[in-house]
């Protein structure tokens, strides 16, 4: 536990660039991890992950490992995964399914499906007389404090009190509605496993790039340029349109002044949205039957409304980036001041015909798995800026482009210009109040 | 995955096998050079017009077409990699990568004898040395080749890593 004396954070952020420590320093990661991730909302997990009652996923709650489980009733649980006897992992692997309880494998102590303590071997007298008792919480599997779902997408708090999730999400949960609106039965389904990535780099620069508008064309321009050679190829080759997949590549090498039109947004909390880039209604007969079925579903105004929503990434500060339109998102647990995993999960959207599950299998591969030619060079930009900022050559890390000209109304920050650092600063800003106030 | 038991050839081999066994061995040696050397053109060279080179997220996937994948690469696909390694400003590629395959145990599963065509797994330990450091892949390949006037060509590269399931830090750039 980091000593509340070791550390002053006030003065590491100021409202245009911000010190090198907030990314650099173990004990301010400690304190990141006290006051940020163990109190706030955490993304934990899809309830389609754990279809069947024992269904379990394990994750990384800030330092605390957690399991997300299916009840015997309906609705899930988010429990910490350790045994009350003397402390033991419950779950050894990654997911599964523990029948209709947990039984550890130490002393055998069993436990129901919301953690409840069932039983322990040949208790009859055992605990006579001592400070053992049945219905004391501390001999039951511990629930995360709080928990709380929004379209199925499960988040939880280890902090007891704090704003409910709807309330915090604020804005950001256009990420959620976006998503599951696009489906025409009005709900997404994930796919069952995920990638992992691991950056050698701390968590915050990560979500930095994924709303940061002036790097694409300039990190991505090999990848870019490649995919749109062979895109015209395929065009002279075939006199037919290549596959979405090809734009979805070379849509990186768009100039500087149209990435500068985009629209960003800054929701209180740190929530954060960047405007889509990548106009994803072609006019292919996959699309088309995809938007009659839609406009089936909703009618026509709906449908369009539905359609016409244009977000490339929404994140949900500090544990979750969502790109709604392509059904994926990527969870961040940070490991180490210089160490963050990243958890990569694509959806389907249900009712939707299966061209359109494809093209979100088609990003999933191009741009996230783990041979991806596209964050190839941002991993790679991310660790060199944790390496960089080590040395001595000067304490701040610039947040200056555009600051002050932001446009700021009932807590709500609208840039003007797309690759203006607002959404750094909108960041920073809630790291801040975290940061001092620990809730 | 190929069961292990599937063609066990217990009596003696034919001097016709032994030179089938011989040949794709070959074919197999010269494409790790291929790789080892970054010659991407003699790379693509490798593959039949409609090949795919593919590596699956479990072992136990048996599909590669409309499920995640860790490569799924047509010859188009292929294409765009090579373009954009060569390309002066794939910043990852600063360093450049080496790397080293060795390929044994090789197993010839099936043949057709009026085609020639076979398929053939083995197994693959790569080092890769990369920015000061080294990093490991083994598992193995099945490997599909049709048997052409100039030689083997590949219909589908099947690469199945050890922890295909496992996190991975940095990406894998170019192909195992
Ligand atoms: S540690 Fe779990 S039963 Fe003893
Ligand atoms: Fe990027």
């Amino acid at each position: 536990m980091p000593n509340e004396h070791r550390i002053e954070v006030g003065g590491l952020v100021e409202p245009d660039r911000v010190h090198r420590r907030c990314y650099v320093d173990e004990d301010v990661f400690d304190l990141e991890m006290e006051r940020i991730f163990h109190t706030t909302w955490i993304y934990v997990g899809h309830e389609t992950q754990v279809p069947k009652p024992g269904d379990y996923w394990t994750t990384i709650i800030g330092r605390q490992r957690m399991i997300l489980v299916r009840g015997k009733e309906q609705g899930v649980h988010v429990l910490f995964n350790r045994c009350p006897h003397r402390g033991s992992l419950l779950c050894n692997e990654r997911h599964g399914n523990v029948g209709d309880g947990f039984r550890c494998t130490y002393h055998a102590w069993q436990f129901n499906l919301d953690g409840t303590l069932r039983s322990i071997p040949m208790s009859e007298g055992a605990y006579e007389n001592t400070r053992f008792a049945p219905d004391d919480p501390q001999f039951h599997m511990t629930p995360a404090p709080r928990m709380e779902s929004y379209r199925g997408f499960v988040f939880a708090s280890l902090a007891e009190s704090g704003p409910d999730l709807r309330t915090w999400l604020g804005g950001s949960i256009q990420a959620f509605d976006d998503m599951c609106d696009r489906a025409p039965d009005g709900e997404v389904e994930i796919v069952p496993n995920c990638f992992r990535i691991i950056q050698k780099s701390n968590w915050k620069i990560f979500l930095e790039n994924q709303l940061d508008a002036l790097h694409p064309s300039v990190t991505h321009e090999s990848t870019g340029r490649a995919a749109s050679e062979v895109q015209k190829d395929i065009e002279n080759r075939t006199g037919k349109a290549p596959p979405l997949s090809y734009h979805m590549l070379s849509a990186f090498t768009t100039p500087f002044e149209v990435w500068d039109t985009l629209e960003t947004v800054g929701h209180p909390y740190g929530h954060c949205m960047l405007q889509g880039y990548m106009g994803l209604r072609p006019t292919d007969p996959d699309n088309l039957e995809y938007e009659k079925r839609m406009r089936e579903s909703y009618g026509e105004k709906r449908a369009e409304e539905i359609l016409s929503v244009n977000i490339h990434h929404v994140l949900v500060y500090p544990s979750l980036s969502v790109q709604s339109p392509l059904q994926q998102l990527r969870a961040v647990r940070p490991l180490a001041p210089d160490r963050t995993l990243t958890e990569i999960w694509h959806f389907r959207l249900k009712g939707a015909p299966e061209p359109i599950y494809r093209r979100a299998l088609d990003y999933y591969y191009l741009v996230n798995s783990p041979s991806t030619m596209i964050n190839a060079d941002d991993l790679v930009n991310f660790r060199k800026c944790q390496d960089g900022l080590q040395l001595d050559a000067g304490d701040w890390v610039s947040f200056h482009r555009n600051a002050g000209h932001d446009s700021v109304k009932d807590g709500v920050v609208t840039s003007v210009t797309g690759m203006s650092e607002a959404p750094m600063r909108n960041m920073f800003k809630a790291w801040d109040e975290y940061m001092r106030n620990g809730a | 995955m190929s069961p292990s038991s599937e063609k066990t050839n217990g009596g003696a081999a034919t001097l016709g096998q032994f030179e089938t066994l011989r040949a794709v061995e070959q074919f197999l040696y010269r494409q790790a050079d291929i790789l080892d050397d970054r010659k991407w053109d003699d790379w693509l060279g490798l593959f039949t017009e409609d090949g795919h080179y593919w590596m699956p997220v479990s072992d136990d996937q048996t599909v590669a077409d409309g499920v995640p994948n860790i490569f799924y690469e047509d010859l188009d696909l292929m294409r765009v990699r090579a373009k954009r390694v060569t390309h002066p400003h794939a910043w990852s590629q600063q360093p450049g990568h080496r790397t080293s395959h060795v390929v044994s145990n090789v197993v010839i599963d099936e043949e057709q004898p009026e085609t020639g065509d076979v398929v053939v797994r083995s197994k693959f330990h790569v080092v890769e040395y990369w920015n000061d450091g080294l990093r490991h892949f083994a598992g193995r390949y099945r490997h599909e080749l049709t048997n052409t006037p100039d030689g083997y060509r590949i219909r589908v590269q099947r690469v199945d890593l050890i922890n295909a399931d496992g996190p991975f830090d940095y990406v894998i750039q170019t192909w195992v």
